[in-house]
């Protein structure tokens, strides 16, 4: 893989590494608030210091802690977002490329385009208003959106693959629908899945965020990164650095799954060089 | 042009559908609702007949089927009900009050896209594998990864806290309109900028660049009379699309800045629990969105006379 593409495998491993041992790693209790003096917060206060290297937080809330637990929303949510939406992706792409046909026509022609209608991020809002927020909520109304992507994929992939002899030759050999797709054309159409499966990751992580800063996401006390950004907002003028240390974390995150997802394509398929 | 009126017609047919289930999830959408909308807008203290009288007053009592056919009736009718919390207010007037300003920003979004990427692009393109192609590539990308809730407070903290420039936020003036234009159009012009980049590169191989050198034009000429004619008609499609992606990201930018359009009053609608104007709000983006894409494909087929009319 090209050196972005590892230095982005090195970053997310960093953050799930964060994710995974918060608990241990996090100097403080995210949710802890230290005592203030005063009622007013001030930048004195707030910004960092020996004991908190990325300052508090409005109530007294460690930075660098919440940051190191926010990891743990956004891994949670992007990993199953992009397991639960590339399965249903695969599975509808799979057996829409497949078995052709009306089945195709009704996938391809009508259900793909009625989710590719709306904005994503207008559905996942629209979802979460109505079902209303909650981390579940958010992962259902994510994988959602998400899904179509995988299944526009594996569709294409589908189409290609089975035209091939090694497929026919299986058919003429006796094998079974579900045997073909399994074990003869999936394995093949898997590499562009594995691609758009770090791209989705960047995605869903972006999309968790936006949501929690639109307060529709994890509520709180639990931290997470959007949430952060958005409680940021209303605390510029005394401390900006609760605007810069969450927006970092997001910022890295979205570039490593990027990074990952560009070099993951040169690695997987030298001839598709993606043009940067 | 006969041809082309019936490629478009068949077109618009196509859309139909995808239109019948927009309007129809947009409409199941306040039965999603785990509990009861009504009680849960109205609040705990609403008597069980408050309840019932606004039900009723809704059509929320009526069978489900019914309630469809009454929905469809309305949106046909230019009708989106009223609001569940203040029923004085009609849906759709609030949301035609609140539509100019949202597309006022989208448009100021796309200009600022377009203002950054077309030169940063060329530039790119025109010096593949230098330096200023390398850093107009990796601004591109911190461009792509930097969420416009984190751009857009940062800018506030800089040019309007900071250095005093530019107001924090609101719309009283053009000046209101610069942050929020450039936090929406960033990711716009981030993707775009690859875009005109590779596709400017691909136009430079072809055979009518060679001859426009030969004729001894100057290479000025030769990228903006000729490359990029051709090289910004994919451009163009990108574009249309990512318009109607604007509208939605606006929401986000809206809320940053205290901008009064459309995006606003669907996290003001959300938080009050008003769901027929959520309802109304999503379906007006949604089908902005649609119809940008299908005018977005009209333009292409136009501009482009290489595509055959079929």
């Amino acid at each position: 893989m090209n050196r972005l593409g590892k230095l982005g495998l090195v970053i997310i491993t960093i953050f799930f590494l964060a994710a995974i041992f918060a608990p241990q790693i996090a100097p403080y209790d995210p949710i802890r608030q230290e005592q203030f003096t005063g009622d007013h917060p001030t930048e004195e206060r707030l910004k960092p210091t020996r004991g908190h290297p990325l300052g508090l937080d409005d109530l007294g809330r460690d930075v660098l802690s919440r940051v190191i637990y926010g990891a743990r929303i956004s891994m949670q949510v992007g990993v199953m977002v992009v397991m639960i939406s590339a399965i249903i992706g695969m599975i509808l792409g799979a057996v829409s490329g497949y078995y052709g046909g009306w089945v195709d026509r009704f996938f391809s022609g009508f259900l793909f385009n009625v989710f590719l209608a709306f904005p994503s991020i207008l559905l996942a809002i629209a979802m979460v208003a109505f079902l209303g927020p909650s981390i579940r909520n958010l992962i259902l109304a994510l994988s959602v959106i998400g899904w179509v992507g995988y299944a526009r994929l594996m569709r294409g992939q589908v189409l290609k693959v089975r035209e091939y002899d090694f497929v026919t030759a299986a058919r003429a050999l006796g094998a079974g629908h579900a045997r073909i797709l399994f074990r003869h054309i999936l394995p093949n159409a898997i590499q562009p899945l594995i691609v758009q499966a770090s791209l989705g990751m960047a995605g869903a992580v972006l999309s968790e965020a936006s949501l929690s800063f639109l307060g529709l996401g994890v509520q709180p006390p639990t931290p997470s990164w959007g949430m952060m950004l958005n409680d940021a907002r209303s605390y510029l003028r005394v401390a900006p650095h609760l605007l810069i240390f969450p927006g970092l974390a997001v910022m890295l995150t979205v570039l490593a799954f990027n990074f990952v997802g560009d070099g993951l394509r040169e690695w997987l398929d030298p001839k598709q060089k993606r043009q940067l | 042009m006969r041809t082309i009126i019936l490629v478009l017609a068949k077109r618009l047919l196509l859309v139909l559908p995808v239109v019948w289930a927009v309007v129809t999830l947009v409409f199941l959408l306040i039965h999603i609702v785990p509990g009861d909308p009504v009680r849960n807008a109205l609040g705990e203290n609403a008597t069980e007949a408050q309840v019932l009288e606004l039900k009723h007053r809704l059509g929320l009592d009526l069978p489900l089927s019914q309630q469809y056919i009454n929905y469809w009736r309305g949106v046909l009718e230019g009708d989106l009900g009223v609001s569940l919390v203040n029923p004085s207010d009609r849906v759709l007037e609030k949301i035609l009050a609140r539509y100019p300003a949202t597309i006022e920003l989208a448009l100021a979004g796309l200009v600022v896209a377009i203002m950054i990427s077309i030169p940063l692009g060329v530039t790119a393109g025109t010096n593949q594998g230098k330096l200023i192609d390398n850093i107009a590539s990796v601004v591109a990308l911190l461009g792509i990864s930097t969420p416009g809730f984190v751009l857009g407070p940062l800018m506030v903290y800089l040019f309007a806290i900071k250095l005093d420039l530019l107001p924090v936020s609101g719309r009283y003036g053009p000046e209101y309109l610069i942050l929020p234009a450039v936090t929406l159009g960033a990711a716009l012009s981030a993707i775009l900028t690859r875009m005109v980049r590779s596709s400017v590169i691909e136009e430079l191989n072809e055979d009518y660049v060679r001859t426009a050198r030969a004729k001894g034009l100057s290479e000025r000429q030769v990228i903006y009379k000729h490359v990029l004619k051709n090289g910004l008609i994919p451009v163009v499609t990108v574009i249309g699309l990512q318009f109607g992606v604007l509208l939605a990201g606006a929401i986000i930018t809206e809320v940053i800045f205290s901008w009064p359009g459309l995006g606003r009053l669907t996290i003001d609608a959300i938080n009050s629990r008003d769901y027929p104007m959520v309802q109304g709000c999503i379906l007006m983006i949604a089908l902005s969105y649609i119809i940008a894409n299908l005018m977005t494909d009209f333009a292409y087929r136009l501009l482009d006379p290489r595509i055959k009319v079929e």
